[in-house]
């Protein structure tokens, strides 16, 4: 059976023949009768609603509240939680932790992605078998590849093992339980799960680019490097964007192999908003300490994600 | 552009080859040592000979990863049969209908995916919790329901969008209503993206944490990452067992990896370029 062009296509892949204008023959023709009942978006708004709407809402309201959880009473308190978050050392630090580690891992892991796209790109012959091994660590659950890389890290593990081997002793250390290093080994951790999945993102952008283009630049004598920079890196704007957000929002939200790692530690060296979320309630038992961070949290997220759209809506248009 | 292959594209494969060793060292490691016996004292890569199986069948027990696995598998196919369905559905009127209440819900819809799971969690821990379904499956169930309902709507939605309307009006014309066109029509010609969705939801909730930590933890009814958190704490440091333990919980999904590997790594670009 023959199928309508869209659907071999996976949504959003652009194909470089023209799409019908706006307004064409699709417009006209969409009121022709088709009737989609109103009433099926009904189960997922009511789920949706239940779930994400009124939990929120009601987050970002008790923030402003002494509510413990336990008792339905509860009386306003203003910005007295805020308050208290911005006193809070341990909330400090895993405010600045989350910014480093997400900045880290969001640059790390685009450059290694992009690197690997490119690489898996080419006319190699292993390319196939090379795009199933980059990406398999993606599907690995985090908390178990958390576990490994603790077990790797750890100062009889493979990483020191090799290092030695190697002749520099001298920097093999206790990776996770010396605080100027343990962020960072998480986000090696983070890179080395999770640079697949940014190499699949950049390898379908490689794939849109059409030949002619790059033919093109050819015979007008640009080099490797100059085609990469004013040929490949432009064209390949929509990936990065998308790679960006999600490197950034995942890096933002981090919680699994920090506790798998670390638990937070050494002291808070590690400690993210999520985990300093997860303990404050259910640790401490301190409900609006929690319910204010997790608004911080909202806002710094939403902050961010409308900067990198203006940034990149600029750089588009 | 079809160049011959060079000195430079042999480079470039051997650095390429290197590199994929490399990153197959952990999971390497981890096989290697879930075979070692519990007293061993040689170094991570050191190769276990005599394997022994014997930390599997400990782990097996101890961790009690039947019950998690059964869990696990129980939360996600229940879980990603309810996302389609509604997802799929909701997709239909909110790509179709072109008047301004659809277009207003799909905005709604879609501005959950800007919302952290954190900001609801206390309020939703506190509802669950009065609805009497902490340590129920269906709590787990819902919330990953509600959390992705946003993205597969997203997903489908656009995916409508592409899809020409010829096969629903010949469906209407030939007295189909439109629930039965929606079923017996659209529904399988949605096959590309929910394969995506599918795909997208059963590695995300398969390998989810923090959600069944919350409300399944102490309960009888854990998860596979679940009990593995649980049973790292309490045979800390021994590592043969641990990673024995750590091989059980990921086989599934690494099987499901490996069989359908194509398709994934497609689903995966496909369904986030959008």
């Amino acid at each position: 059976m023959a199928l309508p062009h869209a659907t071999t296509t996976p949504p959003g892949a652009r194909e470089p023949t023209a799409q019908p204008p706006p307004g064409a023959a699709g417009r006209t023709r969409r009121k022709v009768g088709v009737h989609a009942p109103w009433w099926f978006v009904v189960p997922a708004i009511a789920v949706y609603v239940f779930i994400v709407v009124v939990p929120s809402a009601n987050g970002a309201l008790f923030s402003f509240t002494d509510w413990n959880g336990l008792r339905p009473d509860w009386s306003l308190v203003g910005l007295d939680n805020y308050a208290a978050v911005f006193a809070d050392r341990t909330a400090r630090d895993a405010l600045a932790n989350t910014l480093i580690l997400a900045a880290a891992a969001t640059v790390t892991q685009n450059v290694v992605g992009l690197l690997l796209a490119l690489g898996v790109n080419s006319m190699v012959k292993s390319r196939y078998l090379l795009r199933v091994i980059f990406f398999a660590p993606v599907v690995l659950t985090p908390l178990v590849a958390g576990y490994v890389w603790s077990f790797l890290l750890s100062p009889n593990g493979a990483v020191n093992d090799a290092l030695r081997a190697v002749g520099l002793d001298s920097l093999a250390h206790d990776w996770l339980g010396d605080p100027d290093t343990a962020l960072y080994a998480i986000v090696a951790e983070i890179v080395w799960q999770f640079a697949g999945y940014s190499m699949v993102i950049y390898l379908a952008g490689l794939q849109a680019i059409p030949r002619e283009v790059l033919e093109a630049a050819t015979i007008d004598g640009a080099g490797a490097w100059s085609k990469f920079r004013r040929v490949v890196l432009p064209l390949l704007n929509g990936a990065v964007v998308i790679n960006v957000m999600l490197c950034l929002i995942g890096g933002l939200k981090q919680f699994d192999q920090v506790m798998a790692m670390t638990g937070g530690g050494p002291g808070t060296a590690t400690e993210t908003i999520s985990t300093a979320i997860y303990k404050s309630a259910f640790s401490l038992g301190d409900f609006p300490f929690s319910i204010a961070l997790a608004v911080v949290m909202t806002v710094v997220i939403a902050v961010l994600a409308a900067v990198q759209f203006r940034l990149t809506q600029r750089k588009t248009s | 552009m079809h160049a011959r292959y060079t000195w430079r594209t042999l480079t470039r494969e051997a650095t390429l080859i290197l590199l994929a060793l490399l990153f197959l060292v952990p999971l390497a490691g981890l096989l290697n040592v879930s075979l070692k016996p519990q007293d061993s004292q040689t170094g991570t890569l050191a190769f276990a000979w005599p394997p022994t199986l014997d930390n599997y069948a400990q782990a097996w027990d101890q961790a009690r990863l039947g019950a998690a696995l059964a869990n696990s598998f129980a939360i996600t196919t229940v879980s990603v049969v309810l996302i389609i369905a509604f997802a799929a559905m909701a997709a239909y009127p909110l790509a179709r209908v072109t008047r301004g209440w659809s277009r207003h819900t799909f905005s709604f819809v879609i501005g959950g995916l800007l919302v952290p799971g954190q900001l609801a969690l206390l309020p939703l821990y506190a509802t669950m919790r009065d609805l009497g379904l902490l340590g129920s499956l269906w709590s787990v169930i819902l919330i990953n329901v509600g959390q992705q309902i946003p993205f597969s709507v997203f997903l489908y939605t656009m995916f409508l969008r592409e899809l020409p309307l010829d096969y629903e009006e010949a469906a209407l014309l030939d007295g189909c209503g439109p629930v039965r066109s929606f079923v017996t029509v659209v529904f399988p010609l949605l096959r590309p993206v929910t394969g995506t969705v599918v795909i997208l939801n059963t590695v995300g909730i398969w390998n989810e944490f923090f959600t069944p930590l919350l409300y399944l933890g102490g309960s009888d009814n854990t998860t596979a990452p679940v009990a593995i958190y649980g049973f790292v704490s309490q045979y800390v440091s021994q590592w043969p067992l641990i990673f024995a333990g750590l091989v059980i919980s990921v086989i599934p999904i690494l099987v499901v990896y490996f069989a359908l590997q194509k398709h994934i790594i497609k689903g995966f670009a496909g369904g986030l370029k959008g």
